[in-house]
C-alpha cells in the first residue's frame, strides 16, 4: 500500500507553510501526524499533490494557561496530552478523552489539531471540544479569526475551515473548579473508532444543575450538540430519571450510519446509554 | 516522478544517508534499502505493531511514516539492541519468560517496550497492558509478554542500583 506521487514540503514556520499553501492551493495538504491523512493516502481516498509537513514549525506545539484560557498548540500530541500536569489539574476531560484514542504508537503521532480539522465524526476531539466550549483559532495569509467549536463541524470531513487556513490553536476556558466530567465511549477494541461515546461536563450549585454540555461521537455526520438534553437538566435537580429522560432526547438527535459495528438503531441506543453513563460518572465528580 | 529527497538519520548510532521519493513509508526504506528487516510488516494499516521503531524517543508504526519525516532523527530498531554480543534485558526476557512463539511480533514488542521502561521503569501489569496495547500477538496470549516486560524492568533495575 503506497501512495500516489507527491512533492513533500517542510516549513519550519506558519508563516511559510502558508505561502506554501496559497501558492500551491487546491493540490496541497497539510500533514500533521498524518495517521488519518496517511491511511487514506495509502489507500488512495487522499492523493494530494503537494504535503506540507508541519511538523517542524516548533511554535504550533505546547500546553499553556493564560487569563483563565488554556491554549493547546495544534500539533500537540495526544500523549503529550495525557500526560501535561496542567491538564490533569484543569482539564482531566481532554486527557480522559486522549486516553481512549487509539493505541499508544497512534498517540505518539495524532496530534488534537489533526484530529478536530479531519472532519471525521469516528473522531473524539470534535465532541470533546464542544463539551467544553472550546475554539479554534484559524490562520491564514489574510489573517487570523477565532471561531467557536459549536457551529464548526458542518459534515463529514467538512468544516468551517477554509483550504487557504491553518488551525494554529485551541482554546479552552478553565472549567470552573468542581466541574462534573466524563467521556464516555464504547468501542469494540483498543484501535477502533468509537461505535458511541458521550461527552459531558457538569456544573451543580445548591442541589440543581447550573451548566451542562453534552455532544456525541460518531452517531450522525458530524459531533452533535444534545441541546434538547441540556435543556431539560439545566437549573433542575440531578435525578436518575432526569438522567434517563436526558438520554432519551440525545437519542432523537443520532443519525447514524449503519456499519460493522452495528445497525442504527443498535447505535442510537448506545449513543443513550453512553449518555447515561457520563452524566452518571460527571455527577459523581462533580463538586456540589 | 515527483522529485527524490536526501534524508539523512541515525540508525542504530550509525549515519546513514537515503534518496527516496516523498511516497516511500519509512518500513521500506529500512527493510528494502538498509536491509534493516527486524521491523515486520504485518497489516500495512497502522494496527498491528509489528513494524514498530524506536523514532526520537516515540515508539511509532513504520508503515505510517513517511521517510521524508525522519530528517535529522535518531531511531532505535530491533537490530540495536545487542551491544557487543551480549543481549538487551528485554531479549533476554522474552527468551526466559517465553515471550514469543513463532516470533513475527517480537521485534516491536521489545521495541515498544523499551520506550516504555524509559518512560515507566517499574510498570503495573495494567499499565503495561494499557500501554503495549498497540502491538498484537496471534500466538502467546500476551500472560508471557506482560511478564517478560515485568521481569526486564527488574533487571534493568537492578543493572542501574
Ligand atoms: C488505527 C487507528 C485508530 C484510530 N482511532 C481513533 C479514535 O478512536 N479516535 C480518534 O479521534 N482518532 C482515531 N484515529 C485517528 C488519529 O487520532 C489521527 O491522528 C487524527 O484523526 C488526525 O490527526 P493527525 O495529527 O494524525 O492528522 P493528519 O492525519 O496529518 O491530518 C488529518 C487532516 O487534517 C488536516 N490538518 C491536520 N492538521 C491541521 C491543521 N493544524 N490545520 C489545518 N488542517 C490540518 C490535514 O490536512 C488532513 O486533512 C485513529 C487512527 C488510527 C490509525
Ligand atoms: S504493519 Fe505497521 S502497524 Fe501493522
Ligand atoms: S509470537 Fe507469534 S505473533 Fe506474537
Amino acid at each position: 500500500m503506497i501512495p500516489r506521487e507527491f512533492e513533500y514540503h517542510a516549513p519550519k514556520s506558519v508563516q511559510d507553510a502558508l505561502g506554501l499553501l496559497a501558492q500551491l492551493g487546491d493540490e496541497a495538504k497539510l500533514l500533521a501526524g498524518g495517521h488519518s491523512l496517511l491511511p487514506m493516502m495509502k489507500m488512495r481516498f487522499a492523493q494530494p499533490g503537494h504535503l506540507i509537513d508541519l511538523g517542524r514549525i516548533a511554535e504550533l506545539k505546547g500546553i499553556r494557561e493564560e487569563n483563565g484560557t488554556i491554549r493547546v498548540g495544534a500539533m500537540t500530541t495526544e500523549n503529550e496530552l495525557i500526560w501535561s500536569k496542567l491538564l490533569q489539574d484543569k482539564c482531566p476531560l481532554l486527557v480522559e478523552g486522549a486516553r481512549l484514542i487509539s493505541d499508544p504508537q497512534v498517540r505518539y503521532k495524532g496530534t488534537i489539531g489533526g484530529d478536530i480539522s479531519h472532519g471525521d465524526p469516528g473522531n473524539d476531539h470534535p465532541a470533546l471540544m464542544l463539551a467544553l466550549g472550546a475554539s479554534f483559532v484559524l490562520r491564514s495569509a489574510a489573517g487570523e479569526r477565532v471561531v467557536p467549536a459549536d457551529g464548526f463541524f458542518v459534515g463529514t470531513y467538512d468544516t468551517l475551515m477554509k483550504p487557504d487556513e491553518i488551525m494554529t490553536e485551541i482554546r479552552i476556558p478553565v472549567p470552573a473548579p468542581g466541574t462534573g466530567y466524563c467521556y464516555a465511549k464504547l468501542k469494540r477494541k483498543v484501535g477502533d473508532f468509537a461505535t458511541a461515546a458521550a461527552a459531558v461536563t457538569l456544573r451543580i450549585r445548591g442541589g440543581a444543575v447550573q451548566d451542562v454540555a453534552i455532544a456525541l461521537t460518531n452517531v450522525g455526520p458530524t459531533p452533535l450538540k444534545a441541546r434538547a438534553a441540556e435543556d431539560s437538566l439545566r437549573g433542575k435537580p440531578l435525578s436518575d430519571a432526569s438522567i434517563v429522560a436526558a438520554a432519551g432526547l440525545a437519542m432523537n438527535i443520532c443519525d447514524p450510519a449503519a456499519d460493522q459495528r452495528g445497525d442504527a438503531e443498535y447505535k442510537t441506543a448506545m449513543a443513550g446509554e453512553m449518555t447515561q453513563r457520563a452524566l452518571h460518572t460527571a455527577r459523581e465528580r462533580a463538586g456540589r | 516522478m515527483a522529485t527524490k529527497q536526501a534524508v539523512s538519520f541515525k540508525l542504530n548510532g550509525k549515519a546513514v544517508d537515503v534518496v527516496v521519493e516523498p511516497r516511500e513509508l519509512l518500513i521500506h526504506t529500512l527493510r528494502e534499502r538498509l536491509q534493516h528487516t527486524g521491523p515486520h510488516i504485518g497489516c500495512e494499516t497502522t494496527h498491528c505493531g509489528a513494524c514498530t521503531v524506536d523514532l526520537d524517543g516515540m515508539s511509532v508504526k513504520s508503515c505510517t511514516v513517511l521517510t521524508v519525516q525522519c530528517q535529522d532523527s535518531e531511531m532505535l530498531t530491533i537490530e540495536g539492541f545487542e551491544q557487543g554480543g551480549a543481549l538487551h534485558a528485554l531479549q533476554e526476557s522474552f527468551h526466559e519468560q517465553h515471550g514469543l512463539q513463532c516470533g513475527f511480533c517480537t521485534p516491536g514488542m521489545i521495541t515498544r517496550a523499551y520506550r516504555l521502561l524509559k518512560e515507566n521503569p517499574n510498570p503495573s501489569e495494567e499499565e503495561i497492558r494499557y500501554w503495549m496495547a498497540g502491538n498484537l500477538c496471534r500466538c502467546t496470549g500476551y500472560q508471557n509478554i506482560v511478564k517478560a516486560v515485568q521481569h526486564a524492568a527488574k533487571k534493568l533495575a537492578a543493572a542501574a542500583a
